[in-house]
């Protein structure tokens, strides 16, 4: 690099980014990490120049309550595809505070002997600084990822609530992390989790109440009335001591594997892209009602007038409002 | 969106080996309260992982605190490697016992503000928030 150009890249990260990120440069990468998590502009420019480059990578979504073990087991799992020269992607979502809006991102912490590896990258989102949508945010990085050529990209997500599922459904393959004698197996069903486990993981298998965990889930496998040969097995691990991560590793090599060549994958790719083009139309769609079209401040005008107003009856006022800024018909 | 608008991202950690990380937490759960994303490395960081953490995590701001007297060593040698790694833009800051003529020796090596005993929580996100959103609109111009 020349002065000038280093000099130039000082403050502008951005420069060549995509060229830069396919060479494996990391800054470049966490850059463009950064356009996609705040919805800038820039990255859905860029994206055309390398989206037919996705798809290589394996997205694993690892997903459960708070205190399973999740980032102890990625950093196991990292650890054991790693050994085989596999290089690591891993997104860690951690809620923001709903009252500040900040977040305290302490994932790495578990994670601090994969520091040094080049073989690894690790991100930490938090979920309200995105926009447009946890979902939405979790693609785009994944697909970062991919072009900064890793084999396997892992996301983590604390499994409550349904933007986290959403995440768990958007990945090839999805873990779900829980660990006896939390009483959260319940918890965990409510949020609408266990439909979307692909591997169930018990962690902290050595804590007692493990025989009652593993009942607990072959009951509710029992009542979904899901077949026997599509159940997602069971699988148990301590993580801090990396008992039964190997076991798992080759469970999930052995699941992909399979879903490749049954075509699985690939449907399953499909359905999870038609749902992510409904969510990028519906949050453009968003942004151009309320903001492009100014229609938030009519909202906020149209309230703070103080008359009685009706729910519906205002939505439709703006409904029709943004139809005739766009010229658009309105409902037959 | 504008750029000033997105969240500020700081990464806390503790280089070296001393074990008082309760001070690193408290500016943590301040910055966080304040609205910003803090990254927390923990204990024991050396020099390269925390700026490893620093370029994967695209943070604004490096905050460390350091207690054990090794400041003339570690936030030069933090500051270079940012640098080296393309990380010239982002402000390296911290705390900890720090004697003001070190502070301003290291002033002069290109690391930012240094808080002592004494400091409120409030000078530090003032400081944090000011220094990121000049280097941000200097960025942009």
């Amino acid at each position: 690099m020349t002065a000038a150009t280093e000099a130039d890249a000082m403050v502008r990260p951005e420069r060549d980014l995509v060229a830069r990120v396919r060479a494996g440069e990391s800054i470049a990468c966490a850059r463009m990490m950064t356009w996609a998590e705040r919805g800038d502009a820039r990255f859905a420019a860029v994206y055309g120049e390398f989206e037919s480059e996705l798809g290589r990578a394996r997205r694993i979504g690892i997903t459960g309550p708070p205190g399973a073990g999740k980032s102890t087991l990625v950093e196991r799992l990292a650890t054991h595809w790693r050994a085989q020269e596999r290089t690591i992607g891993i997104v860690a979502v951690d809620p923001s505070s709903p009252f500040s809006g900040g977040a305290l991102l302490g994932d790495r912490v578990r994670m601090s002997s994969l520091a040094l590896d080049k073989g690894v990258f690790i991100r930490s989102m938090a979920t309200r600084g995105v926009f447009g949508g946890l979902a939405r945010a979790t693609d785009d990085l994944a697909d970062v990822l991919d072009l900064y050529d890793r084999d396997d990209i892992l996301l983590e997500t604390v499994g409550v609530g349904q933007s986290e599922v959403d995440v768990a459904r958007s990945t090839d393959l999805t873990l779900v992390v829980l660990h006896p004698g939390g009483g959260d197996t319940i918890q965990a069903m409510k949020a609408g989790l266990m439909e979307v486990a692909d591997v169930y993981v018990v962690n902290k298998a050595d804590m007692p109440g493990l025989e009652q965990l593993v009942h607990q889930l072959t009951d509710t496998l029992d009542v979904r009335d899901v077949p026997l040969d599509e159940r997602p097995p069971i699988l148990t691990t301590v993580a801090s001591s990396g008992e039964g991560v190997a076991e798992l590793a080759e469970r999930i090599d052995a699941l992909d594997a399979e879903r490749r060549a049954s075509g699985k994958r690939d449907a399953r790719r499909a359905a999870n892209l038609r749902l992510r083009v409904r969510r990028i139309v519906e949050g453009r769609l968003q942004h151009d009602i309320w903001q492009e079209s100014g229609l938030a401040r009519t909202l906020d005008e149209r309230v703070a007038d103080g008359r009685t107003l009706s729910a519906y009856g205002l939505a439709d006022e703006i409904l029709n409002a943004y139809r005739e800024r766009r010229n658009l018909e309105g409902p037959a | 969106m504008q750029a000033s608008e997105q969240p500020i991202r700081v990464l806390v950690a503790k280089p070296g080996l001393d074990g008082h990380d309760r001070g690193a937490k408290v500016v943590a759960a301040a910055l966080r309260d304040a609205g910003m994303e803090v990254i927390y490395g923990g204990l024991h960081q050396t020099a390269d992982r925390i700026v490893e953490m620093a370029i994967q995590e695209d943070v604004d701001a490096v905050g460390l605190s350091i207690l054990s007297g090794a400041h003339m060593t570690l936030f030069p040698k933090v500051r270079a490697l940012l640098s080296e790694a393309g990380g010239g833009h982002i402000l390296l800051t911290g705390g900890g016992i720090i004697p003001q003529e070190d502070m301003d020796a290291l002033a002069e090596q290109g690391v930012g503000r240094l808080f002592g005993p004494g400091t409120t929580l409030q000078q530090l996100v003032d400081y944090i928030r000011d220094e990121v959103s000049n280097r941000r609109a200097a960025a942009r111009s």
